[in-house]
């Protein structure tokens, strides 16, 4: 049944066979278990419901027991993490925001553009199906090295795609990041976050409920697109994934931006009790995980369902993931008020069914039950199997920890080591890629991509601001998994912070290999871990987000690569930094440990000396808290006129960054630092926890009894001016140079044939 | 003494077309920024005489099938839109709207894909080309304003000889240039003739352009260099 031929007459009541319930990824125990459930052997089509419900991606079943283990509550939070298609974080006036992470990696691999277009079409229907209007998309993104001509078909269709749904939806693609390592070139990362903004009292639920109460099928078509996409994602791609076309979906954005005013109409309106998109596993899903939350049933009649095509079977309609629909439950009497507004927007609304008592899924064809069984048990949460998987650490680890950078000789010319860094693909200016990206729609971008840590994007009709970013460097996480999460929590906080911002709550899209595998579920579990320690200490909660297993290709698993997406609040959104030099004559501190060190598993040690080894730094996280706040004080006060945080490519980088990245206003730099010890660290070297601010001179008192009061070590190492970065006698490099080997970099690669 | 005159708030109709995205952006530039009366108008109204201006906003207006701006012609409002601009009312069609006027004819011109075959969004340089116009009043001619565009299809064609008659009627209103106001072939993003981002009809009260003024009225944004352009438009209404 995985495959696309079927019978010639099919039978929907045909009882399931094992083999059938393999070929969709279900073990004999599971089979077993559904048996159990139905007591009775299960039909074709109540078979594919169980298989793609008890898929990994529908059913976190080898997840959940680690995920349950972080920070899911805080005094910020509306719902708790999981209750809903997305966290929801209080942030005041009756406003909520809601954000959540996803990946789209396994079709983006097969089909880079509708790949990528979809996963950001999924997220967007995520948020405002509960009432938020999307204010922001982020995307995450990790490929294979660009001198591999399919990296660069497979980067280009996915920067296509995004720019593609985003563009046409009219949401702005405000900030992300993006990586390049060998170990995603089969199977590369796409990471979609969306956030959202909602009256609180407009929240619009997934928790169905009112026996009686119908239930609409609204927005496109069903066809045969996207089915079978949840267990796609829930296997390893084999190296041959063509035939695996089907498996991905086609996006309309303009359909999903008529369903997004429509859904938005609605909310204002007293005839939703709830509402869900149908993502992956489509129709089957968004109705029993409704009906499950709600503790009701649903009778669907699938002779009702709008089909693109003729000869579709049951378990196909139920399946399908085609894009830009939903499932909307409406209250009994009120069905007038759901069908003018989609009439209005000139979209369909069809009563598919009702929902009944009892807990009962049931769908109907032609008069017959073509599948009977209990939401509950099909649902994460209910009765959808939960492993505890076997961990084992890699002997490999200790090994590459014990790597001591500082045997290495000294660069002997940091002037080039330095543009090298820069013209590094990790660390060059991703303008290549936002440019194709409407960045700037809805007039609500105050720091647009490019000029800042983090994307600050006002909240309509307030003074407040929202600060979002993604984060999340796999080489520490390679070296050591717990640690490296901790500062890939870290960092994402330090940027938002950076730019003003007070972190409040993370996402996360945990992208691993083969759970299977002790090696591979070691660093899961590590990276959960970590995760939870830095968000207990930093006081952002995790509110959802999604797991994706079975990242490999030909048994090969990517770096493991636990993304955060940081949310962070700002009271007045005229009041953020940028991360550039703003003019000449202004002083320039570090703030942090100004002896950091931090060679082990730096952009340094990859890109000049091929290495990815050595032990990467501890995070303080009680000093990171006291800078977060100093910086938010920083940015509240005017003291500062630019933030950056100091990551990939150590101080240097951070620096010449400083100097470069606003075109318009370019500004060099003095810097009176000297080394005590070994100039690698003290120019690449990427410990945590430093920030290079800016400060006009008058401020500079004020300044520094700010950080005093803050307890956060600053030290002033220079003054802006001049058209040259010059360090000592390390660095002594033109503007115009620096710039080259910035912003050239991606362009260069992506004009090759 | 005599009443110091009073200054009258214009009213101004912003067109949505299922798919329009840049609509509330116009809205609220022209309304809470500018101060004026700024109504969404519906893509099946047809009474637009409670209006002195029209803007046609950006986006994807019927997901630019078939090519962009080419199915919203058809909408019912743009016969109301023919009529309003013939007898002399103000127009501003930005992006998609620009688009959607060119496939109406209300301006000559094509809008073809970006030479580099990419959607670009980024903040470019303009020359302003006249200031005797209701849009520019308060720009003076040769001025250099930032504006962001971003669009797929901004490349502006035009044959040779209607290209030469635009030319010589000036109805070019803005170029893409250089910061200091030099029209060079780098400083042109996406290929149009004459280095042309903005255009009027041969009367003047119909403006289209590919930039977002709109983007640049809040000084949150970005120097509101937007501001200028519809506070010429507003001057103009009220002293007409």
């Amino acid at each position: 049944m995985s495959s696309r031929e079927k019978e010639p007459t099919h039978n929907p009541l045909r009882p399931g066979t094992l083999e059938e319930a393999r070929a969709q990824t279900m073990n004999e125990e599971e089979f077993e278990r559904v048996k159990e459930i139905l007591g009775r052997v299960p039909n074709v089509t109540e078979l594919a419901i169980f298989a793609v419900m008890w898929s990994e991606h529908c059913s976190y079943k080898n997840s959940i027991l680690e995920l349950k283990t972080l920070p899911r509550s805080g005094k910020r939070l509306l719902v708790d993490a999981g209750q809903e298609n997305a966290g929801l974080v209080d942030i005041g006036d009756g406003l909520a925001v809601a954000f959540k992470i996803e990946s789209h990696n396994h079709p983006s691999a097969v089909e880079p553009f509708q790949g990528a277009a979809t996963g950001v079409g999924g997220i967007l229907r995520d948020i405002f199906t509960m009432g938020a209007r999307p204010l922001a998309v982020l995307d995450s993104l990790r490929f294979g090295n660009l001198d591999d001509a399919h990296t660069r078909f497979l980067f280009d269709g996915v920067v296509r795609g995004i720019g593609h749904y985003g563009n046409c939806f009219g949401v702005p693609t405000a900030a992300g990041e993006v990586n390049f390592d060998p170990a995603y070139s089969g199977n590369p990362l796409i990471n979609a976050m969306a956030v959202g903004v909602l009256h609180v009292d407009r929240l619009m639920t997934a928790k169905a409920s009112g026996v009686g109460n119908p239930v609409f099928y609204v927005g496109s078509r069903t066809g045969r697109d996207g089915i079978h996409g949840a267990t796609f994602a829930s296997e390893e791609l084999s190296g041959d994934d063509d035939a695996k076309r089907p498996a991905v979906q086609v996006g309309d954005p303009f359909a999903e931006k008529l369903l997004l005013e429509a859904t938005l109409e609605l909310a204002e309106t007293d005839a939703v009790v709830s509402i869900q998109d149908m993502g992956a596993a489509g129709l089957t899903c968004s109705s029993t995980e409704m009906i499950a939350a709600g503790g009701v049933g649903m009778d669907l009649d699938l002779d009702k369902i709008p089909l693109r095509q003729d000869g579709i079977v049951p378990w196909e309609i139920l399946l399908s993931e085609s894009q830009e629909r939903m499932l909307l439950i409406a209250r009994k009497g009120h069905e007038h008020k759901i069908r003018k507004v989609f009439d209005k927007w000139e979209l369909q609304a069809v009563e598919v069914g009702r929902i009944t008592e009892g807990g009962r899924f049931r769908v109907f064809q032609k008069g017959e039950t073509v599948a009977d069984v209990p939401a509950w048990d099909l649902v994460l949460g209910g009765g959808a199997p939960q492993y505890k998987r076997e961990y084992r650490k890699p002997d490999a680890l200790d090994a590459l920890a014990a790597f001591d950078p500082l045997t290495l000789p000294e660069p002997d010319d940091c002037n080039r080591t330095l543009l090298t860094l820069l013209a590094d693909p990790d660390i060059a200016s991703k303008q290549w890629i936002y440019e194709q990206y409407d960045h700037s729609v809805r007039t609500n971008s105050a720091l647009e991509p490019g000029f800042g840590d983090a994307a600050v994007i006002r909240v309509e009709g307030t003074d407040k601001g929202l600060a979002v970013k993604t984060d999340c460097n796999a080489r520490y996480v390679r070296l050591n998994p717990r640690r490296g999460t901790i500062l890939a929590v870290a960092e994402a906080a330090r940027n938002v912070a950076c730019v003003g911002a007070k972190p409040v709550a993370i996402t996360n899209c945990l992208n691993f290999g083969h759970p299977y595998k002790p090696e591979v579920y070691y660093f899961f579990h590590e990276a959960v871990a970590g995760m939870g320690e830095a968000c207990r200490a930093f006081d952002t909660p995790v509110t959802g987000g999604n797991v994706s297993f079975y990242n490999e290709t030909l048994g090969q698993a990517v770096l493991a690569t636990p993304v955060i997406g940081m949310l962070g609040i700002m009271d007045d959104v005229t009041r953020f930094n940028g991360s550039s030099f703003v003019e000449s004559g202004d002083e320039v501190y570090l703030l942090g440990d100004a002896n950091g060190h931090g060679l082990g598993g730096s952009s340094y040690l990859k890109v000049i000396h091929d290495k990815v080894a050595g032990e990467i730094s501890t995070v303080d996280l009680d000093h990171e808290n006291r800078l977060f706040d100093l910086l938010v004080k920083l940015a509240e006060k005017q003291l500062i006129r630019s933030a950056h945080d100091i990551s990939d490519g150590g101080l240097a980088v951070c620096l010449a960054e400083c100097c470069i990245t606003d075109r318009r206003t370019m500004t060099g730099v003095s810097v009176d630092f000297p080394a005590d010890g070994s100039i690698a660290a003290h120019l690449f070297g990427e410990s945590p926890g430093r920030v290079v601010v800016s400060v006009k001179p008058e401020l500079q008192t004020d300044f520094e009894r700010e950080a005093r009061e803050c307890r956060v070590p600053f030290r002033w190492i220079g003054s802006t001016g001049g058209d040259n970065f010059r360090w000592k006698d390390y660095i002594d490099l033109p503007l115009g140079e620096l710039a080259d080997a910035y912003y050239n970099s991606i362009p260069d690669f992506m004009n090759r044939s | 003494m005599t009443e110091p005159e009073t200054i009258e708030t214009t009213r101004w109709g912003v067109v949505i077309f299922p798919g329009s995205n840049c609509d509330k952006d116009a809205l609220d530039a022209v309304g809470r920024i500018c101060g004026q009366k700024a109504t969404p108008v519906w893509h099946r109204d047809i009474d637009l005489e409670e209006f002195d201006g029209i803007i046609l906003p950006g986006g994807f207006s019927y997901g630019d099938y078939l090519r962009a701006g080419a199915i919203a012609r058809f909408a019912e409002v743009m016969e109301s839109v023919i009529e309003f601009a013939g007898h002399g009312g103000l127009v501003i069609g930005i992006c998609n709207g620009f688009q959607v006027l060119a496939e109406t004819r209300l301006l000559p011109g094509a809008l073809m894909r970006n030479k580099d075959l990419r959607f670009i969004c980024r903040e470019v340089n303009l020359r302003v080309e006249r200031s005797d116009t209701p849009f520019t009043n308060m720009i003076e001619t040769g001025r250099v304003i930032k504006l962001p565009i971003a669009h797929n299809e901004g490349s502006f064609y035009l044959p040779p000889k209607q290209l030469e008659e635009l030319e010589s009627n000036r109805q070019v209103l803005f170029r893409y240039c250089d910061p200091n106001g030099n029209i060079t072939a780098e400083s042109n993003p996406n290929g149009s003739l004459n280095n042309i981002a903005g255009i009027v009809n041969r009367q003047g009260n119909v403006l289209g352009m590919m930039p977002h003024p709109e983007r640049r009225c809040d000084p949150l944004l970005g120097d509101p260099d937007g501001f200028d352009l519809f506070g010429s438009a507003i001057d103009y209404i009220n002293r007409n």
